[in-house]
């Protein structure tokens, strides 16, 4: 039994250096590009808002940020073009909000055929659920903590 | 039959493939073996509303076509032997449904199509049925949804991946009629499980499965890569059959000039696969329609296909398990005199 | 004029390089994206609970907010500010209601759009 362990850690690392490294630079190299224009983009809408509404408080801003970069994602998503996006940038477009977008609406596009309850509702969550449930779990946590710092 | 091996049989009556029909999707007709596969299907969905139907569809298009091309009838198959990638086999159960025969369903992963093989012409060894349909296939779109991601969901995927093949492969073997293509022996696997946790990674999962059945076979036939004209892998991509040359190497064994990988050979590098092909309907497609012509034309005479499958779950996965492969072998000898 | 282009500036620096480390896990280790979304998450997380993150914020603007570092600040935001004006019941309330509109908008249009496409095969 000592044995195949043995035999598998080194066949693990044997693959580990087999493995294809090529091109870890330049995908480096995308994700700083495509999250910089994510981002850019993002700053763009605040800053043209801004120049309507001067008086939004920051949150307010943030939110209708966060409100256009989804509502693109999505029209990107079901045009089927944000796979390839995606496909170009890796982490520069699942870490900002737009990552978030797409996989919920992937799944419910995806997932229609299995019907509105046990497909759109049900799975519509299948990647992003992780995301919100943790989020939520984490809010409650630093809210609770705070309030209980307040009664003392 | 005859036992050779712990692993090995030989069979006693002429088992010949009387018809072969490999279909495949548009992705894999652009590929460098578009000539050689009878039908490419340029919709993915074939016109159905869910790309499980099109699966369906694939398998209902290329048994009825490779039964006609044995020139029988549906009467004449006595047995159905197959199966596919979804859960419960559903693709192959409706195909069965539609067909109306009896019919025995086979889940080793990718490695369907030779465990097909070996079942049904273990079954005509035994004298009962005349004529057996195998058939095995998967469809990209199919399994992308069930094991991995939604098809839209943007993701990168990693340079190690493959990509499964959208295809179905169907052979019909007889003992009543004959032909040039000959099933002699064939040599059943052990799952064999090298530690491999990573999903994406299958080639370097499957490729010890492979080499213990090819290095088994081997041993037990008193063989060597010499005496085969072709050696033949099902879906290992570039990087699974470069650790089983290595892996064979290490047994002595010399893999250089006459291996291939049915899954790193139905891509072209350009075509963004990463390391290849994969899935059930990759080593079936490829073998019913480049490497059994082929052999009915008497170019190659004697040829080992080693299709490996990986059998791990979604579950088994998430739980962190790592990934059990078996690898079947069956050998063909074709350009034989009727 | 040249302020915002510092800003600019500022934006591609932090979006940038928040991307470029997540990718750098994604390929230096066997960690899927999913678990480098929660991970990033916490970290806004926490650095929100500190307090940390709005520096970040004020810096660099949506180079901060938008990725999903600035997702969890903003819940974290949210249930502290909810925490000091409503007690108990807005540090239950106040991270949610500070992310809504995203969450909202994400769901809604996205079940609206489920009605009109279906999923299509990719080509590479």
């Amino acid at each position: 039994m000592i044995d195949k362990q043995a035999r598998n850690e080194e066949y693990i690392a044997y693959v580990e250096k087999k493995s294809p490294k090529a091109g870890w630079a330049i995908s480096l190299f995308h994700a700083f590009l495509m999250g910089a224009t994510i981002c850019c983009l993002g700053q763009m809408f605040s800053d043209i808002i801004r120049s309507f509404f001067p008086m939004l408080d920051l949150l307010t801003l943030g939110s209708w940020i966060n409100v256009i970069v989804i509502t693109l994602t999505i029209l990107l998503t079901a045009f089927g073009c944000f796979d390839r996006i995606a496909k170009f940038g890796g982490a520069g477009t699942f870490i900002p909000i737009s990552g978030f977008a797409n996989s919920i609406a992937s799944c419910a596009i995806e997932f229609k055929k299995e019907g509105l309850v046990f497909g759109v509702g049900a799975k519509m969550f299948y990647v992003a659920g992780p995301v919100l449930v943790n989020g939520v779990a984490y809010s409650l946590i630093v809210g609770i903590v705070y309030f209980i710092i307040g009664l003392l | 039959m005859k036992k050779l091996g712990k692993q090995t049989y030989e069979l006693s009556k002429p088992i010949s493939i009387i018809a072969g029909y490999g279909l495949v999707g548009r992705k894999e007709g652009e590929g460098p073996l578009k000539n050689y596969f009878d039908d490419i299907e340029n919709d993915d969905k074939m016109g159905e509303k869910t790309f499980e139907k099109a699966e369906r569809k694939m398998f209902y298009k290329a048994t009825s076509a490779v039964i006609r091309s044995a020139e029988l009838s549906k009467e004449d198959i006595d047995l159905y032997v197959g199966g596919d990638l979804m859960n419960q086999l559903v693709s192959s159960n409706y195909v069965a449904e539609n067909l109306q025969l009896p019919f025995l369903g086979l889940y080793n992963a990718c490695a369907t199509m030779t465990e097909s093989f070996i079942v049904g012409s273990t079954f005509l060894e035994t004298g009962g049925p005349s004529n057996v349909l195998c058939a095995t296939g998967s469809h990209f779109s199919a399994a992308e949804r069930q094991y991995r991601y939604p098809l839209e969901f943007g993701n990168q995927r990693q340079s190690y991946a493959q990509w499964t093949v959208t295809g179905v492969g169907a052979s019909v073997i007889s003992t009543k009629q004959k032909s040039s293509v000959r099933i002699t022996k064939f040599a059943i696997g052990r799952v064999t499980d090298f530690g491999i946790t990573d999903i994406a990674n299958m080639g370097a999962a499957m490729a010890p499965a492979a080499m213990e059945t090819l290095s088994t076979f081997f041993e037990e036939t008193n063989t060597n890569q010499e005496d085969y004209d072709l050696i033949a892998t099902g879906d290992l991509g570039k990087l699974g059959s470069d650790i089983l040359k290595d892996l064979m190497a290490e047994k002595g064994y010399d893999l250089e000039t006459n291996y291939i990988d049915c899954g790193h050979m139905i891509f072209n590098i350009d075509q963004d696969t990463m390391q290849g092909g994969s899935g059930a309907g990759c080593s079936a497609s490829v073998f019913n329609s480049y490497i059994l012509k082929k052999l009915q034309t008497g170019e190659f005479k004697k040829v080992l296909l080693i299709s490996t499958g990986a059998l791990m779950s979604t579950t088994t996965n998430q739980q962190g398990d790592s990934i059990p492969c078996i690898a079947h072998l069956v050998m063909f000898e074709g350009g034989v005199q009727c | 004029m040249l302020e915002a282009l510092l800003m600019y500036l500022k934006v591609i620096f932090v979006g940038g390089t928040i991307c470029m480390l997540a990718q750098l896990i994604v390929i230096r280790t066997k960690i899927t994206p999913a678990r480098i979304l929660v991970i990033f998450l916490m970290v806004g997380a926490i650095l929100g609970g500190f307090g940390l993150y709005n520096y970040v914020v004020d810096w660099a603007g949506a180079g901060a907010t938008l990725p999903i570092i600035g997702f969890g600040n903003a819940l974290a935001n949210g249930a502290i500010s909810a925490a000091k004006t409503d007690g108990f019941f807005g540090a239950l309330s106040g991270g949610l209601i500070a992310t809504s509109a995203g969450i909202a908008i994400s769901i809604g249009f996205s079940y609206l759009v489920s009605f009109f496409v279906s999923s299509r095969t990719k080509k590479d």
